[in-house]
């Protein structure tokens, strides 16, 4: 079978090769093609939009996911969904979610509005950018395949042996869950560093580390976060690949391995990924009350520095998610403690946010009252946070609903409640076209009403004894009503992201030109047109204070200043190398979770041999010419 | 993004590697990927320390360990972080061959370094130490492994920067790249000497 596959494969390659690939006419067609233009992209705000369609679709496949976990779980003894396909429902509900909904969805925002938020022309890497984005779809991709090929992943979204390891999973499940997420893993490694390097080296003239928006600012926080968080998960997705595919005894008791080496691992990484989610939509709704108040933030320095801490405070804390493995009750302790340090730099940010709208004008569009909604849920998830940290109480709670009503309090009401904010926000920018804002309250208000519907009862079903990632409970013990009524706060939040949907196809045919800065905004993506050009800036800007549009709005005359002539642009030509790395190691993941060793080398020696082709490439880019640009006066 | 003026300079800057905004980036970046390599390593590390004593039946690092050919193999991978060095000052002179020559003789030193080890992994595999025999072999072959592929990648990768080399000479579009190369092969030897201290010199402990 696999050396069949290896011999299609190169029979295409030949083929192409001798065909169409040296055909002049059949190249210049397939260079003219819209979806070609979309694969090679190099633009920064494209690869933004193409992470948000990725982060929708598989955004998708999470909420389907999670709507027959709900439909399951509404009466008693249901027979819906029973056994292995629930177990394979929620690990895959909690791994989409986590790895391909709520990071690529921010990266997405990231993507597209940090370079126009700090005044630079694009990325500092955009070849790594677009690499980056198809490694994480094909990662995502290639994990999402196991429904239709061999089954999905099964022994959680954190994976834990013994459970994970061949004796419990015997099928491919698993493979797909360590290889998906190691392609996709790879994918936001580079991503963090992108953003990171672009911050530190390509802000424009004073655009200071104190003058940044709170977007940047937490954009790059959680860019360090993944920098160091990402390789120990990579380190541990090896070994539990090794121990599934080679023998090897890393977590396999009989082998001298150990499981609590994989569950430290595991949540080094885990823990701080919280702060990954989390931080970048804080970041989403400072911009945003800020914005709608009409107010500078409140507390500007001590929310930066309320960032930065909880980032370096969310690597000491991972043992809270092991207090009931018995590492004894110093260690339990001390992370117990580290842990509840974290409320305090997040009731400074809490505090601020209503600051900044104490004694605002507040306008409370979709994006405002989705930030509005998110300080109530934050301090609710934050509050069982605390709770959870108190080890012995934590004893109680563990592997409870009241530990899944906490996670998706923080997690729905945080991240993708700023997900939702920043795309109410800057969609205008991102497509020159408001979303609907009658549309957009009813989004809010089912969407709102029903996560608290949701999610509100499930504190309770925890306190009452119902485990989590259990299929069913019996009747008589007390629970049927809180599941039912979650069950049909599920439904609601459907209807509720429906209205977003129908919102984003009616606004798109019929919708009115938003102009380039339709809320009054104050960073310097409000400055450009909408959508912006594709060199985003046709001078780079001076920025000359906080707030720099607000600034050049109240106390200049209303332009920014420029702080170089007009002149030629440079811009990075389109690759579709990133596209065919990524196919490689899209095969290769393919190949090694069906122990298939000819196809997995096969796809490696795809890409190395486009790392190779990269490497030897010179790219000259090409210039857009001063007459070029548009809007500009000569 | 102005590269071109800056490269159309006659002669080459003093520092070409950081002429142009795009070897700054290059190397930053660089320098944030080492980072994230050592967290790498570090868990890899950290794994070993848990799992080296669970040998089984197999050797213990005390009875495996042949302390002549680990201090041949230092030696080597030590020196090559040296001709590398050289290779780069060739490079801020300007002068080519120079280059070239030091990072021919490092990569040699990389491969003699990887067919020193290769002997020592099938020395071991005879006393019955492989990756599936205990989780001590298994976290000391990752460990070691993923060590040796990384200069095995940098072997491949610097000749391959050799050849552009000698296709395009030194300019400020080539130098970043041999400029982070040579940070890539010091920061492979500053994790074997980690390896060098925790693996074998700690493993000569009984």
């Amino acid at each position: 079978m696999a050396t069949l596959v290896v011999l299609i494969v190169f029979i295409l390659f030949l083929a192409a090769i001798l065909t169409g690939g040296y055909n002049r006419r059949y190249l210049d067609l397939l260079q003219e093609n819209w979806l070609w233009n979309w694969i090679t992209t190099v633009d920064h705000k494209r690869i933004g939009i193409l992470y948000l369609i990725a982060g929708g679709f598989f955004f998708l496949m999470g909420g389907l996911e999670a709507l027959l976990i709900r439909i399951q779980l509404m009466f008693p003894n249901s027979k819906f969904i029973v056994g292995d396909v629930y177990n394979q429902l929620m690990t895959m509900h909690g791994t989409t979610m986590i790895f391909l909904v709520a990071l690529p969805l921010l990266f997405g925002l990231m993507n597209f509005i940090v370079p126009l938020q700090i005044g630079a022309r694009d990325v500092a890497f955009p070849f790594l950018n677009s690499l980056g984005f198809w490694l994480y779809f094909s990662g995502g991709l290639l994990l999402n395949l196991s429904w239709l090929f061999g089954g999905a992943p099964d022994s959680g979204w954190f994976n834990y042996p013994t459970l994970a390891l061949n004796d419990f999973s015997p099928g491919p499940g698993v493979n797909y869950y360590v290889l998906g997420l190691q392609i996709a893993g790879i994918g936001t490694l580079i991503s963090g560093i992108n953003f990171l390097v672009t911050i530190i080296n390509m802000r424009a003239p004073g655009m200071t580390y104190l003058r940044m928006p709170l977007f940047t600012w937490t954009t790059f926080v959680t860019s360090a976060l993944i920098l160091f968080a990402f390789p120990p998960l990579t380190a541990g997705l090896f070994m539990m690949m090794f121990d599934r595919l080679f023998e090897t005894s890393f977590f396999v008791t009989a082998g001298g391995g150990n499981v609590v080496v994989w569950q430290h691992i595991f949540w080094i990484f885990g823990h701080p990924e919280v702060y990954i989610l989390v931080l970048p939509a804080f970041g989403v709704f400072s911009d945003v009350i800020s914005t709608f108040s009409r107010k500078r933030l409140f507390g500007y320095n001590s929310m930066v520095f309320a960032v930065v801490l909880i980032g370096f405070l969310g690597f000491m804390v991972w043992v809270h998610h092991m207090f009931t493995v018995g590492l004894g009750p110093i260690a339990n302790s001390i992370f117990a403690v580290s842990t509840m340090a974290i409320a305090v730099p997040t009731g400074i940010k809490v505090f601020n946010w209503l600051f900044t709208m104490w004694g605002g004008r507040i306008r409370f569009t979709t994006a405002m009252l989705y930030a509005a909604g998110f300080i109530v849920n934050f301090v609710m998830g934050g509050v069982t946070g605390v709770m959870l940290a108190v080890v012995p109480a934590d004893h109680q709670f563990h592997d409870t609903y009241f530990v899944v009503a906490h996670f998706h309090y923080v997690i729905i009401g945080g991240t993708i409640m700023g997900i939702l904010a920043g795309v109410y926000y800057w969609w205008p920018k991102m497509f020159g076209i408001k979303l609907d804002e009658r549309w957009g309250r009813w989004n809010f208000w089912l969407f709102y009403f029903g996560f608290h519907l949701t999610f509100f009862p499930q504190h309770f079903l925890g306190l009452w004894g119902m485990p989590r990632r259990v299929f069913t409970y019996e009747a008589g013990y007390n629970l049927e009503l809180g599941n039912l009524l979650s069950s049909l706060g599920a439904i609601l939040m459907t209807a509720g992201l429906l209205f977003l949907l129908y919102n984003v196809v009616q606004t798109f045919r019929h919708g009115e030109a938003a102009g380039p800065d339709p809320w009054d905004g104050r960073t310097l993506e409000w400055a450009i047109s909408s959508p912006p050009p594709a060199y985003n800036f046709a001078q780079t800007p001076r920025v000359r204070g906080l707030d720099p549009w607000w600034l050049e709005k109240h106390e200049g005359d209303g332009k920014l200043k420029p702080a170089e002539p007009l002149g030629p642009i440079h811009m990075p030509s389109p690759s579709h190398l990133p596209f065919v790395m990524s196919l490689g190691f899209f095969i290769s993941g393919f190949g090694f979770v069906f122990h298939s060793w000819q196809v997995g080398v096969l796809g490696l020696i795809v890409v190395v041999v486009t790392m190779y082709v990269r490497s030897f490439q010179e790219d000259p880019g090409y210039h857009i010419q001063p007459d070029e640009l548009k809007g500009v006066e000569h | 993004m102005k590269i071109e003026e800056n490269a159309s300079v006659a002669g080459l800057p003093a520092e070409p590697e950081r002429a142009t905004l795009e070897g700054k980036n290059k190397i930053l970046g660089f320098w944030l990927f080492i980072a994230a390599e050592t967290t790498l390593f570090a868990t890899e590390f950290g794994t070993y320390l848990a799992l080296k004593g669970s040998s089984l039946n197999g050797p213990t690092p005390y009875e495996l360990f042949q302390m002549p050919v680990v201090a041949a193999s230092t030696l080597v991978l030590l020196t090559s972080s040296l001709t590398s060095v050289l290779a780069i000052m060739g490079m801020h002179e300007n002068d080519l061959q120079k280059m070239l020559r030091w990072f021919g003789i490092t990569i040699l030193l990389g491969a003699v370094f990887l067919g020193l080890e290769v002997y020592e992994f099938v020395e071991y595999i005879h006393e019955g130490h492989t990756i599936t025999s205990s989780a001590f072999g298994s976290s000391f072959y990752l460990l070691l492994g993923t060590h040796g592929s990384h200069v095995l990648f940098g072997v491949l990768w610097i000749l391959g920067l050799m050849i552009q080399g000698r296709n395009k000479g030194i300019t400020v579009h080539t130098a970043p790249k041999f400029y982070v190369a040579s940070l890539y092969w010091h920061f492979v030897d500053v994790v074997w000497i980690f390896i060098f201290t925790v693996v074998y010199l700690m493993g000569m402990i009984p």
